[in-house]
């Protein structure tokens, strides 16, 4: 547990020293600012259903942009090396890798919280559903952030690995709204699978035990996936 | 202290690493010499625990790699090839966070890290970051890693790569001076740098031990063969090769082109000095003798004819 602290810390301070990490975070409060204010007032109702209703689709492109370096830096600058010839463990790796990449998407959801501030001044907002799409957004962060982390591990290269990212995200938030094509018997199946679904569940302010374990196992399984690859590598 | 039994690596089809078995003593400084794609580095990275063998047994001190590859990892220091770090880490937060990982205490950190900046000489690029540093600094930066947790197995491979002599000097002296109490392994292909600093060298080639020693024994063992050059006036090449190949041991004498003096090559294959019976024979004839003397094998003679492609 020290060495994923300790791992932590050090991808965290590699996310805030580099000025990509303040470019991404720009390019989500712009798009989800954008994307929820421009309608807000159409609505004429205080709540933030539009913002989590947007947030898997804009999650699917942002969070595997910021898990890509993850692992393809390491690999294609050589560091792979170096660290694992530290004592530390494959596991200790991906956790410290993948808390990181959580801490970041936690980091990018806080100045959103400026949203619901200032819709709470314009009507009554009701704060449960809120709260349930903060707790929601974090652990959808967390399951597209091991997504990505697997991708990451995939690949030297760090491009692929956000497209690999992102077509999994992107796919896994998509399938519920592509059910029309699918045959009948898979698809109560297939709209478990679909993340949107999950977590449009949580942001109604229903937190249901099976989104949770929905998310928590998409999550192990992720990690599970990249630690099967660092072992491959081996 | 370290034991490695025929190990093996093949990546797919092609074998890196063919059956090597070797012991390594506390205190000994090894060199790992061959020619690129001999299978050093590969060596190397399975003593480190980075790759795994296709077969074969590593073990140190009492650890098994394969059961316990933590304790390991916390008894060696390992410099990678053209030390490999983080980019955009400052040299300073690069180092405390090794310190970390390596369990080193807050307290004791500090006076460590400015321990070894010394030692290495990257005391002025300590808060650069490591993407912006020349390659020698960012190879002194490497070492500084490897050392610092004061391990009792230092492994490097190609220390010196990118350094200038006068750096290249300095590395050699801090490796000596801590191969006194420390086992160091070091893969190198500069044969001048093996003969300097280490205590035994294994040469491969084909991913195969070829030879096995310290600089002088490797010399001397080389097949028994050595050679003498001479250098003679008023002679004769004819006669004097006739005469010389009448000493027993003497299997060929060559002539070297010498404006002046009549020179020639002999080739003894003979477990003693052949110089005194070359000198009887001289001294019957009116030759006028100028030069003579035994040539020293060098390392670089045994390198090529270990390592030269059939």
């Amino acid at each position: 547990m020290r060495q994923v602290m300790n791992i932590l810390k050090k991808e965290c301070g590699l996310y805030f020293i580099s000025p990509i990490a303040y470019i991404v975070i720009s390019i989500f409060l712009l798009v989800t600012g954008w994307f929820f204010f421009s309608t807000f007032f159409l609505y004429n109702q205080a709540d933030l259903r539009n913002f989590f209703n947007l947030l898997p689709l804009i999650f699917s492109f942002v969070v595997p942009a910021v898990t890509m370096k993850l692992f393809s830096e390491e690999l294609s600058a050589g560091s792979y090396e170096t660290l694992l010839t530290l004592p530390v463990t494959f596991s200790d790796v991906i956790l410290g890798k993948f808390l990181a990449a959580v801490v970041f998407v936690i980091a990018m959801l806080v100045p959103t919280l400026a949203y619901p501030i200032t819709v709470s001044f314009l009507g009554q907002l009701d704060w449960g559903p809120v709260a349930g799409g903060y707790i929601g957004a974090v652990l959808l962060g967390a399951a597209f952030s091991a997504i990505g982390l697997f991708a990451s591990s995939l690949t030297r290269n760090q491009i692929t690995a956000f497209i690999i990212g992102m077509t999994i995200c992107f796919g896994m938030t998509l399938i519920d709204k592509m059910l029309f094509f699918l045959p009948l018997s898979i698809l109560g199946f297939l709209q478990f699978i679909g993340a949107d679904f999950h977590f449009q569940n949580i942001s109604k302010g229903i937190i249901d035990s099976r989104d949770i374990l929905y998310f928590l196992s998409v999550t192990f399984v992720a990690l599970f996936g990249a630690h099967l690859v660092m072992q491959e590598k081996n | 202290m370290i034991h490695v039994e025929s190990l093996t690596k093949y990546y797919n089809d092609l074998c890196a690493v063919d059956q090597i078995s070797f012991d390594i003593k506390t205190g000994e400084i090894l060199g790992l010499l061959g020619p690129n794609g001999a299978g050093k580095t590969t060596t190397l990275r399975m003593l480190t625990g980075f790759i795994h063998p296709t077969s074969g047994n590593i073990s140190v001190k009492d650890f098994n790699i394969d059961e316990h590859p933590l304790e390991i990892k916390k008894l060696m220091g390992y410099l990678p090839e053209s030390a490999p770090l983080y980019h955009d880490m400052l040299v300073y937060d690069y180092l405390s966070f090794v310190l970390s990982i390596r369990g080193i205490g807050v307290e004791k950190k500090t006076p460590r890290i400015h321990k070894l900046a010394d030692l290495c000489g990257i005391n002025e690029i300590m808060h650069k970051p490591v993407g912006e540093l020349s390659k020698g600094y960012r190879q002194r930066v490497g070492l500084a890693h490897a050392m610092m947790s004061d391990p009792e197995i230092l492994i490097l491979d190609e220390p010196t790569s990118g350094l200038d002599p006068n750096q290249i000097v300095e590395i050699r002296e801090i490796i000596r001076r801590i191969g006194k109490e420390k086992t160091v392994i070091l893969s190198t292909h500069i044969l001048s740098e093996a003969e300097a600093t280490c205590d035994r060298i294994i040469i491969i080639n084909h991913g195969r031990i070829v030879a096995d020693g310290s600089a002088e024994t490797l010399k001397q063992s080389a097949s028994g063969e050595y050679l003498i050059n001479i250098l003679l006036k008023n002679a004769e090449f004819k006669s004097v090769k006739d005469e010389l190949l009448s000493i027993d041991g003497i299997k060929s004498v060559t002539p070297i082109e010498n404006e002046e003096y009549l020179q020639v090559k002999l080739l003894c294959k003979s477990p003693s000095d052949l110089r005194g019976n070359i000198y009887r024979k001289i001294k019957q004839t009116d030759w006028i003798l100028v030069g003579f003397y035994r040539e020293t094998r060098t390392l670089e003679n045994i390198f090529r004819e270990l390592t030269r492609e059939v």
